[in-house]
Parts: C-alpha cells; structure tokens; sequence
C-alpha cells in the first residue's frame, strides 16, 4: 500500500530510466531488448552493445530470477536508512540473463545465499512510484 | 617511440600533514603536496611545464595560477576515481616521452575526514569550499538503480564483488584479517601513518562491528584530510637531478565492462587490472617473480585480494591460499602495502602507495625499508572497478 510518510530516497530518473520505473508503477518489470539481435540490457542505454543497433523494446520479463550477490549494510551511509538496518541490497539475476540491484522480502539476511530462487513484487512506497522487490519463490 | 618503457622517471614526492581535520581548502593541502615534491626534485615551481590535475576538488589551472606557471604545455586529467594517480602517471610518462612536456606535476588529496557527507562535510563549510562537479556516468546508475535500496557507497557497491567470490570460492575471514593485520603493523613503522601506535591483532579484527557484510570495520580504509604529490620528467633530465630516478618501466589502465554498472558485467571479477596487468608487464619485460614489492590500492581489504588475483599472482579462486602473513610482511617474499596503505596510513587515493614505491626504491624508508628493492608495482581501483598499474624500477 502507497505510504505517504515514504522516507527513503526514490529514484532519481531522467529518459530510459524514468520510461523503467513507469513500467513499475503498472506492475511491469521491463528491460531493454534490441529489436535487432534480441539481446537484453540493463541499465537502460541508447545503443545495443552486442550488435550495434538502436533500436528497441521494453520487453516484459517473466519476473523470475536468482540472487547473484549481496551485501548487508549494518552502518547506515545515509541518515533515512538508519531505521531499516540491517538491510540487504541484494543483486538479483534475472532469468533473461540482465542483472538489477532489489531488495528481498520476507528474506533475513543470514538466510541468503547464491542461487536463490526469487520471483518480483512490486511495493507501491508512494503514490507515484512502485519498486520492484523480490520474494523467495520456490 | 615504440614504447614507453623507462622513458620517464618520478623524481620528486611530497606530502601535506595527514590529519583528521585540516581546516584547510583540499586546493591548498595539494599546494602544499605540491611545493614539497617540486622541492624534493630539486626543481623550482616555475620549472613546471604539465599538470595532470586531480579528479576532484580543483584543475589544473588552479594550480598554474598558484604557482605561477606561465606556460602551461600540458593539462589534462584522468577520471577514474583511486585509478586515477596511477594512471596520471602514464599520461605524465605520455607527455614528457613524446617532449610535449618537461616537468608534470601530478597533485592528488581531499579533506576525507572531514568533508565526508556521512559526517555532516564540515571543512567544506569552514572553508566555503565548493567541491567541482564530477563528470561522472555511475553517478546516474547510482541515483536511479542503486539509491532507492541504500546501495550508495563504495564499501557497499564492492562487498557484491566480495560476497560472490568469498561464496563461490570458500576464503575464510582469515586472509581478509591477515591483509588489515599486515598493513597495521606497516604502519608502526612510518611516522606518517595515523594508525601507528594503535596495534591490531586478528582477534581484533574478527571481533570488530560490520560496516557492509562482508566487510567489517577493519577491513574498511581510513578517511584522512590529506594530500600527497610527485613529479615526472624524461629519463635524461631525470639523471641530473637529487635523488636516484625511479623508473616507470611499464604503466597501463584498464576498464572493466561497462564500467558503470556493477551488476551487468559477463564476470563481476573481469575487473580493470584485467586488462591492464598484461599490457604493463608486457611493457616492463619483467615477470610477477622479478617484483619485490606491491603497493596495492587497499579501500577494502577483498579489493586487494580481488587485484591480486586480476594481476595473475595466482588463479582465480586460489587468493585464499596465496595470501599468507609470512608472504605479504616485511621480509616476506612479497611485502604488500609497507606504508600501511589506505587501511593504516591515510587515504590519499592511492597516490601515496605512489610516494611510497619511490621512497622504497630510493631506499630511503628506514625501518620499513623493503632490502635491496629494485622493482615495485604500484596498483590504484577506482570508480566501480577502474585499475592503474605502475611497474617503476630503480
Ligand atoms: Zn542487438
């Protein structure tokens, strides 16, 4: 649900990453794929790395993925964090192949490991803005 | 010129005071950095022909108009973050090779202490210092994929690298805590270093808070107000001037890919070194055996583990059983960080494992003193994985 005493820093957007998070706000995890060659990216750029193209798509990806790494901040590094320590910035391997940084729900941090199995969630933290965050799916 | 192998020397080091609270601008502890380094070359200000400014806080220009360098032939500078002194070396060795400059200055320091946004940036409002934009493309990778999960500092972006190589590949806390242990007792050893006096032991260590898992306090560099300089000049030059030359025998940078997303590279541990390692040993005609020292960029202890293993020293993986306290101490086969390094000395980005190469192939670090030093290789890591390599020679 949208709360709107939302603390923490939302996304400082502008272009291909602004047109990423509008996806969100409609529950839609979306990447860049060159209509070229197929290949998907993120971040969000101009150009297809792999072939050259510029042109592309925001193709859906089917959600699913597997934590690659991970770090668990116990220091907060900026002040609207402190409250939510210990958190988890958890990198997330999409089954499309691209790579994005998350969070995990319902997941404590010792309980992570390579290879997890996790699937999206989207959190409405504000009236404008979803984020997407995983779960542990089986 | 075919190549740049020892066509250019450092002849000259110097540093500001190393304090926490310098209550001077980052421009003036670099003048200062600066004077004593020109000084130590034997040289005069006006003798300055290039400068090769630093990533942050001032430009070259600012520094011609401090020292009254009239004509200024060469100014230009490397955005590669704690890369960036020892990449300025081979844009220094670049331009006094091919005679477009005489004399270049590199400066490099901050008031890391205490203009630190974590700590509320204090000198910067004494001062009225107003840091120069960074032109920078991992600042809009930051701010629109990683800032909304609290991922916005260097010691969190590396713990990835960290906790994906520790887990694939089984490196106990131990060889983290031996590289922390090994550079605190470096430290006892130089007069400079803020940490000396204050001893660690692996207990210590292992006992200490979490910062970033899996990093602990320990394994995280000091923040110091402090500035350090030196000064390059052609081969022939360099056999006039005070001190014996320390050769740059072979220099290289290299980029990991892309280098302004951690999480999007094919592997996390292609990192720039990678590509640099190669091409500066190649250029150097000397093997990983023929070294004798490292100074290798230390932020935090896994990025050294992480650059060793980039370097070749051993495979990947194997940095757990490569890395030993008899190994990397003084009077081992290959003492690491003989300064202290950024984890025990100060943080200088780097450009003092730059000052203290030199010093050590100059032979004039005293108790530290690595015994008949002939070749050091001198690293610098930046800006997600940004690597610099320097192999200088005596
Ligand atoms: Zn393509």
């Amino acid at each position: 649900m949208a709360d709107k005493m939302y603390k923490l820093p939302t996304p400082r957007v502008g272009g291909y990453s602004a047109e990423f998070y509008k996806f969100c706000k409609d529950h839609e995890l979306r990447f860049q794929r060159c209509t070229g060659c197929g290949a998907w990216r993120h971040i969000p750029r101009d150009m297809c790395a792999k072939c050259g193209s510029f042109e592309f798509e925001w193709a859906r990806s089917k959600g699913r993925g597997k934590v690659f790494s991970w770090t668990t901040a116990h220091q907060p590094m900026m002040a609207q964090f402190a409250a939510h320590i210990p958190y988890s910035p958890v990198i997330v391997e999409l089954d499309e192949g691209v790579r994005m940084v998350t969070w995990l729900t319902g997941v404590k941090p010792e309980e992570l490991e390579l290879a997890m199995p996790v699937e999206v969630v989207f959190d409405d933290v504000t009236p404008d803005v979803s984020l997407p965050k995983f779960r542990r799916a089986a | 010129m075919d190549t740049l192998k020892d066509k250019a020397c450092i002849v000259g080091v110097g540093e500001s005071a190393f304090t926490r609270g310098s209550g001077k601008t980052e421009l003036r502890l670099m003048l200062e950095a600066s004077l004593a380094a020109i000084g130590d070359a034997g040289l005069k200000p006006h003798d300055i022909d290039g400068i090769v400014g630093p990533p942050i806080g001032s430009v070259a220009e600012h520094f011609a108009a401090n020292l009254g360098i009239e004509d200024l032939r060469f100014a230009t500078t490397v955005h590669m973050g704690g890369a960036s002194p020892v990449v300025s070396l081979q844009a220094a060795a670049m331009a006094v090779a091919s005679g477009i400059a005489t004399n270049v200055l590199i400066p490099l320091g901050w008031n890391g202490y205490s203009s630190n946004p974590v700590r509320g940036g204090g000198a910067r409002a004494e001062t009225g210092e107003k840091p120069m934009p960074e032109p920078n493309p991992m600042m809009n990778t930051i701010g629109a994929f990683y800032l909304p999960y609290g991922a916005t500092v260097p010691v969190q972006w590396y713990a990835w690298l960290a906790t994906r190589h520790k887990h694939l590949y089984g490196t106990p806390f131990e060889t983290m805590g031996a590289i922390a242990v090994n550079g605190r007792a470096n430290a006892h050893l130089n007069e400079k270093a803020m940490m000396r006096g204050r001893p660690l032991t692996m207990d210590d260590y292992l006992a200490a808070r979490w910062v970033s898992y899996p990093f602990r306090l320990y394994d995280c560099c000091l923040e110091t107000d402090a500035a350090c300089a030196v000064v390059v000049t052609s081969a022939e030059q360099a056999r006039d001037l005070k001190h014996p030359p320390v050769y740059i025998s072979g220099v290289a940078e290299g980029h990991p890919y892309p280098a302004d997303d951690i999480p999007a590279r094919p592997d996390p541990f292609v990192i720039g070194l990678s590509f640099a390692a190669p091409k500066a040993f190649a250029m150097a005609g000397v093997t990983h055996k023929d070294v004798d020292f490292l100074e290798v960029y230390d932020c935090f202890t896994y990025v050294v583990m992480l650059q060793i293993e980039a370097m070749g020293f051993c495979k990947r993986g194997e940095i757990k059983d490569f890395i030993t306290p008899e190994l990397i101490r003084l009077g081992g086969e290959l003492p690491l960080n003989t300064h202290g390094g950024l984890l025990s000395e100060a943080h200088v980005w780097g450009m003092n494992h730059i000052v203290e190469a030199a010093r050590q192939l100059r032979r004039q670090c005293g108790p530290r003193q690595v015994k008949d030093a002939e070749i050091g290789l001198v690293t610098g890591w930046g800006d997600f994985g940004d690597g610099g390599l320097a192999i200088l020679r005596r």
